[in-house]
């Protein structure tokens, strides 16, 4: 077994030797699951990080197992030490790195050296035949909670603008912004939907000026996928438009204003993984759910949401309830004027082609590049 | 909430970021202004800065007023100022390495103390709203004008003035340009500098404070993207004079909010690029203003960079 010898392996190699004189075997008792929370900014920022969070603090209060947390590692070879000390020094056997950029190369790197360990990661980057099989992938449909978002978005604007705050062109932000027009054209087709990316997952200043280039732009219902939605939502509550969150409840930040968001749900699901493990079961390296499998759920409606927007966002939701809803379906171009897909074509929610997503759709003005 | 502006949605945005934006970079490059004037380098200003932030909102929500976090941000950023001030009159002491470290010990404090205040949420800084006489709500948005820039302002004329008239303005540049001739004159050298370094440190407190309190206006521990650190680069652009580090961070901020803005009207592609705008401006400034021989002409003599 090779490690870098930094401050914290040092530690954790002396405090192993000190332990080892002094225990003479395995204790008796059974040892407790040790599992490792990794988060890539602060645990409580009404966004992404509190979501997991939220999930690690479910885990927590389970019989027989022990739950470590370490915030604010960068997606850097910071990730592999800490992964490393997790392993080393607390004897973390179960590991949930849960930042998009955690994966590639840093959790490739180490599990290989630790065919042992489980490395579960937050996003639809694992493939069986490149990656290792200790490593596995769960991911929710959030987009259907943008879509849902999009519906009471779109019986709100008086403008037939709304607008999105984006950080990166990837996949899964795509996704949420496509979802997030369509829903609302669900309401109104004339509906466009302004999108700005910042380019960082958290950038405060920049979300700031986004938000405000938006509400400039007369957008009066505006939504995000940023790490850290908390400025984006009383910025433009400030500026006096609605808003819909994203990754975790924020109608506390702007609870008139705040028409419903779509959250992540990671308690049940790391419970349930948690669970597998203590019963002796590996859990499966792709996961995958959405608001049926209760992986998302919606924030409760403000007090914003009109009657017509209520009943149509509940009939919606009882739709997508059933399972296999199409949000991307034909006829559909993307805003290039490309053929997206025909008319009657229709991608699932859990059609695999969603998660390498590279277009807007119609109506979306923005571009990915 | 309506009115389409076309491209002249770019300007007004422009001024409406200079206004926001800028209030930080103002804030520090003056407190750093009034350090380098002394004859001293202070690159913790980013740590003072955060550390600010976090003590103005901690102490605004604890208090309810945003004003009180004001103070205690100013109060911090003073006693860091001290701080650094007090260790660099010893002999051997390398005032760069200590403002580094500086830096990060406001940095590591400022996410330690705090934890507790990511979540609640603290009053805001009041604002004047100057765009009254508009009935475009874009030009009134751009124009709500917080009381902290207006100080500011205030502050870059009066700091020009005081260095320029005041008996107190010169005991500064004396001690900036040359110890020696400071002492001759019977002027303690290390108790301006103890002063100037502190008045800096405040200064840059209350520009963290401007962050957590007003634009964005909420603490997080991502919330400076090295304000600080550019704001110590715009003192040395704006050649150590404080109404060019008012221009220079107006500048900045407006440069800052073209990326967003051009987003908006269309430009789509490439926004990347955008977003290095206010770096780009600055190297150009600095390329079209500079010729061979006199770049540190303005700079005070006793600055460790200089000598």
């Amino acid at each position: 077994m090779s490690f870098r010898l930094d401050r914290r392996s040092l530690l954790a190699s002396t405090a192993a030797m000190g332990a080892t004189a002094l225990l003479p075997g395995r204790a008796l008792a059974a040892d407790p699951l040790t599992v490792g929370f990794i988060y890539v900014g602060p645990k409580d920022d009404f966004g992404y990080n509190q979501a997991h969070a939220e999930g690690a603090a479910a885990v927590k209060a389970m019989a027989g197992v022990k739950v470590i947390e370490e915030e604010n590692v960068p997606e850097t070879v910071d990730v592999q030490s800490t992964m490393e000390s997790m392993i080393q020094f607390d004897g973390a056997t179960l590991l949930f790195p849960t930042s998009f950029g955690y994966f590639d190369p840093h959790i490739l790197e180490v599990a290989p050296k630790y065919p042992d360990i489980r490395f579960q990661h937050a996003a639809g980057l694992w493939s069986a035949d490149k990656h290792p099989m200790n490593v596995g992938s769960y991911f929710g449909y959030i987009g259907m909670g943008q879509f849902l978002n999009g519906i009471t978005a779109g019986h709100a604007t008086t403008s037939k603008k709304i607008g999105f705050v984006a950080a990166k062109p990837i996949p899964q932000v795509l996704l949420n912004i496509n979802s997030f027009l369509l829903g609302a054209r669900q309401v109104d087709p004339e509906i466009t939907c302004q999108v700005i990316f910042t380019g960082e997952w958290s950038l405060a200043v920049k979300e700031a000026e986004a938000t405000n280039a938006l509400a400039d732009q007369g957008c009066d219902v505006i939504t995000c996928h940023v790490d850290g939605p908390k400025v984006v939502m009383e910025t433009a509550a400030g500026r006096g438009a609605f808003v819909c969150g994203y990754h975790a409840n924020q109608s506390p930040l702007a609870p008139e204003k705040y028409l419903t968001g779509a959250e992540w749900n990671w308690a049940d699901v790391y419970t349930g993984m948690v669970q597998t493990v203590l019963d002796g079961g590996t859990i499966d390296n792709f996961v995958r759910g959405g608001l049926a499998d209760g992986f998302v759920k919606m924030s409760p409606l403000g007090p914003a949401v009109s009657d017509a927007a209520r009943a149509q966002f509940e009939a919606t939701r009882a739709e997508i309830m059933k399972g296999g809803y199409s949000v991307i379906k034909g006829p559909l171009k993307d805003n290039a004027g490309n053929v997206i897909a025909a008319e009657g074509q229709a991608f699932a929610e859990d059609d695999i082609a969603l998660e390498s997503m590279d277009y807007l759709v119609e109506g979306v003005i923005g571009s990915t590049s | 909430m309506s009115g389409d502006l076309g491209l002249w949605a770019v300007p007004v945005a422009m001024l409406g970021g200079a206004i926001r934006v800028s209030t930080p970079f103002l804030f520090v490059s003056l407190g750093e202004c009034l350090t380098e004037r002394s004859g001293r380098i202070n690159l913790g200003l980013e740590g003072t800065l955060t550390f600010g932030a976090m003590a103005g909102y901690a102490l605004a929500f604890e208090s309810g007023s945003a004003w009180v976090g004001v103070g205690a941000a100013a109060a911090a950023g003073a006693g860091f100022g001290a701080f650094h001030g007090w260790i660099c009159r010893f002999k051997g002491v390398n005032d760069i390495a200590m403002g580094i470290a500086l830096m990060l010990l406001g940095i590591g404090l400022a996410f330690f103390f705090g934890k507790p205040y990511i979540q609640p949420v603290a009053p805001d800084l009041p604002s004047i709203p100057f765009g009254f006489w508009s009935d475009v709500p874009q030009v009134q948005a751009a124009l709500q004008v917080n009381v902290l820039f207006l100080v500011g302002v205030a502050l870059a004329f009066g700091m020009a003035w005081m260095l320029r008239n005041t008996a107190l303005g010169l005991r500064i540049r004396v001690v900036g340009d040359s110890t020696e001739a400071a002492r001759a004159i019977g002027i303690a050298p290390d108790r301006v500098q103890l002063w100037a370094t502190a008045a800096g440190g405040a200064l840059a407190g209350v520009a963290g404070a401007y962050l957590s309190l007003y634009y964005p206006g909420s603490w997080n521990e991502g919330l400076s993207s090295g304000q600080g650190l550019m704001a110590v680069a715009l003192v040395i652009f704006a050649r150590w004079n404080p109404v060019l580090c008012l221009f220079a961070a107006l500048l900045f901020g407006a440069a800052g909010a073209l990326g967003p803005a051009l987003q908006t009207v269309g430009f789509t592609s490439g926004y990347y690029l955008f977003f290095a705008a206010p770096y780009v401006l600055t190297l150009a400034l600095l390329i079209f203003t500079s010729t061979p021989g006199n770049a540190l002409d303005s700079a005070p003599g006793e600055l460790s960079i200089t000598k």
